[in-house]
């Protein structure tokens, strides 16, 4: 009696393993099966292709931007006056939000090159056209909540909780400079 | 909830408000289903399988796809090229309706040949007709989102039948594509209705299973269940039956998709589609080539429209058509000949519609035709009046235990 109650336990052992099997392959099958639904939507080939852009900034005069585009979102690229380069640098780190020092974010100091989405919730800062509302340190300012952005596009006041995005470029020659 | 079956206090819960879960139990564990079922009875569950397949690939194209003249065909080439995993979500949806229409070519097959179309389920076999027309109606209207060569000119031709109805037909046609040609107010229309009917073949789908569980499953010898001993509970005895079934379908349809994926498409429809030059020989997909070659063996207009959706229409009215009490052809010795006859005609007109209409193939179209409303117009009503058929068995056990008193499934199952 015992041998036979012994035989039927180790019987419902190999079935509950392969139930746990069974299901576990299963498991594994949906996955794969649902990876490449879910994978479709991340940025395709053609999108990851066009993830760099050349700016000719030659016109450039001092005291002007312009704004391109890269990865489908607005790019600042200013030449400052000395005075703005002055103000930028002079300023003490101490009461920033995002302490960053001029040279850690403008490699050559006439031109700055920023991504202009605004770091609270995504809005493109005005600061770009000479009529525009610059905010109170003179860089630029988000329309949306009220950030306020310096020289050096470093958050000084307002709900943003970083300072505007520097993305990696490079110059290809004085006047061309290659974002991406 | 003082007799709940459920232990899980959730679930329990759940099931006294709102009872789905009694509903699932009853619906597909308990289901009570004919032992006797053999793999033909695979096929409507691969068929909801099919379906499930071409809506989730098929929204997920749809979010990569542009319905724009302009647009539609490079956008379809990025989905192979550049969007992560496009071709192969692409190639399941090509192929997937492939697969689907052989899987409910043979799921109505089996309909015909085991008499499941009979009374009491002749609305179940009416939705069945409904759902093959929505299915070709969405698969037409598929085929023409590449905007290739083949799409195009498969467009106008198929709006251009509507142009043989009398009077009204070159204002319908007109109306179909919202100009005076297939063009971009066309593509847009097709898009928006090939993402709609999908969900309306789930709605139909719900309401066949609501009439296929009013009195169960036919079988292959088409009698009725006389008691529990002649059924089996759906779950496990035929949720894996069909899981198996399922892994062999997977196994060639993942073959097509793998290695075959343009085998039963058009090298033409990769050509961007043209408005001013038609490809030397235009056919339809092949599930369409049979109601293809009965439009061309009718030498008028009019006329070989109406054939051709006339070819449907008898399946409609079948269930009254038939008036063989038998419904099993295993006790229908003549009528099982003509079936096979009639199922090498439908492939005949496969092949014939695949064909250039000229010579021999014309006059075989017409035979074949002929043939195929001679089976459903004349055979099926007269038959009976000439077959003798065989002697039914007195329940679905006694052919295979030789009586009917053996312990059900049931009770060995409620006694665990």
């Amino acid at each position: 009696m015992s041998n036979k109650s012994k035989s039927k336990n180790k019987n419902e052992g190999k079935r509950d393993f392969l139930i746990v099997s069974t299901y576990a392959m299963a498991g594994i099958g949906a996955a794969a099966v649902a990876w490449p639904l879910i994978d479709q939507m991340n940025p395709a080939a053609d999108t990851l292709a066009l993830a760099s852009t050349e700016v000719d900034i030659s016109s450039l005069e001092e005291g002007q931007a312009i704004t391109v585009t890269w990865r489908g979102k607005p790019v600042f690229v200013r030449h400052r006056t000395p005075e703005e380069i002055k103000l930028a640098k002079d300023v003490s780190l101490d009461d920033m939000r995002h302490p960053e020092t001029d040279e850690e974010r403008v490699p050559n100091e006439k031109f700055i090159v920023l991504v202009g989405v605004c770091t609270h919730l995504g809005c493109v800062p005005l600061g770009q056209k000479s009529g525009d509302v610059k905010g109170q340190y003179g860089g630029w300012f988000c329309p949306c909540h009220g950030s306020h952005y310096d020289h050096s596009g470093r958050i000084r006041k307002g709900p943003a909780p970083t300072n505007l995005e520097v993305p990696s470029y490079k110059f290809l020659s004085n006047n061309v400079i290659k974002i991406g | 909830m003082s007799k709940s079956k459920f232990k899980n206090p959730v679930v329990k819960w759940i099931d006294y408000r709102l009872p789905i879960f009694s509903f699932m139990d009853h619906e597909l564990n308990h289901y009570p289903t004919p032992k006797n079922l053999n793999y033909f009875w695979n096929f409507g569950s691969l068929a909801g399988f099919a379906l499930v397949t071409m809506i989730v690939s098929g929204i997920v194209l749809s979010m990569n796809y542009t319905a724009h003249v302009d647009y539609a065909f490079d956008s379809v080439e990025r989905i192979m090229r550049d969007v992560n995993h496009g071709w192969l979500i692409r190639y399941i949806h090509m192929n997937g309706a492939s697969f689907f229409f052989i899987v409910v070519y043979i799921h109505i097959f089996r309909g015909l040949y085991y008499g499941s179309y009979k009374a009491p389920r002749e609305l179940l076999w009416i939705l069945g007709v409904l759902i093959l027309l929505l299915m070709m109606a969405t698969a037409f209207m598929g085929y023409v989102l590449p905007w290739g060569q083949m799409s195009f000119w498969g467009a106008t031709v198929i709006t251009n039948l509507f142009s043989a109805i009398p009077f009204v037909g070159e204002s319908i046609v007109t109306w179909l594509w919202g100009g005076f040609s297939v063009d971009n107010s066309t593509l847009n229309r097709f898009f928006s209705l090939h993402f709609v009917l999908p969900f309306v073949i789930v709605g139909v789908v719900i309401l066949h299973l609501i009439a296929l569980h009013r009195f169960g499953s036919n079988n292959p010898i088409g009698i009725d269940v006389r008691g529990t001993q002649d059924t089996v509970p759906f779950s496990p005895y035929y949720t894996i039956k069909d899981l198996f079934g399922l892994s062999v379908f997977l196994s060639f349809f993942a073959a097509a998709v793998f290695f075959f994926p343009n085998f039963m498409g058009h090298p033409d429809n990769y050509i961007e589609a043209n408005p001013m030059v038609t490809p030397a020989h235009i056919v339809p997909e092949w599930y369409f080539l049979p109601f293809y070659a009965i439009l061309r063996a009718i030498p008028d207009k009019l006329g070989g429209v109406l054939f051709m959706f006339g070819a449907i229409a008898v399946l409609f009215v079948l269930p009254w058509l038939d008036r063989s009490p038998v419904r099993s052809s295993q006790f229908r010795p003549i009528f099982k000949i003509f079936f096979w006859i009639l199922f090498l005609d439908c492939i005949l007109l496969g092949y014939l519609g695949a064909m250039p209409a000229e010579g021999i193939y014309v006059i075989l179209s017409r035979i074949a035709t002929a043939y195929y409303f001679f089976h459903f117009l004349i055979l099926f009503p007269l038959l009976p009046y000439i077959e003798k058929t065989k002697p039914l068995p007195i329940s679905i056990s006694e052919p295979i235990l030789g009586g009917g008193s053996t312990a059900s499934a049931f009770a060995v199952r409620e006694k665990k």
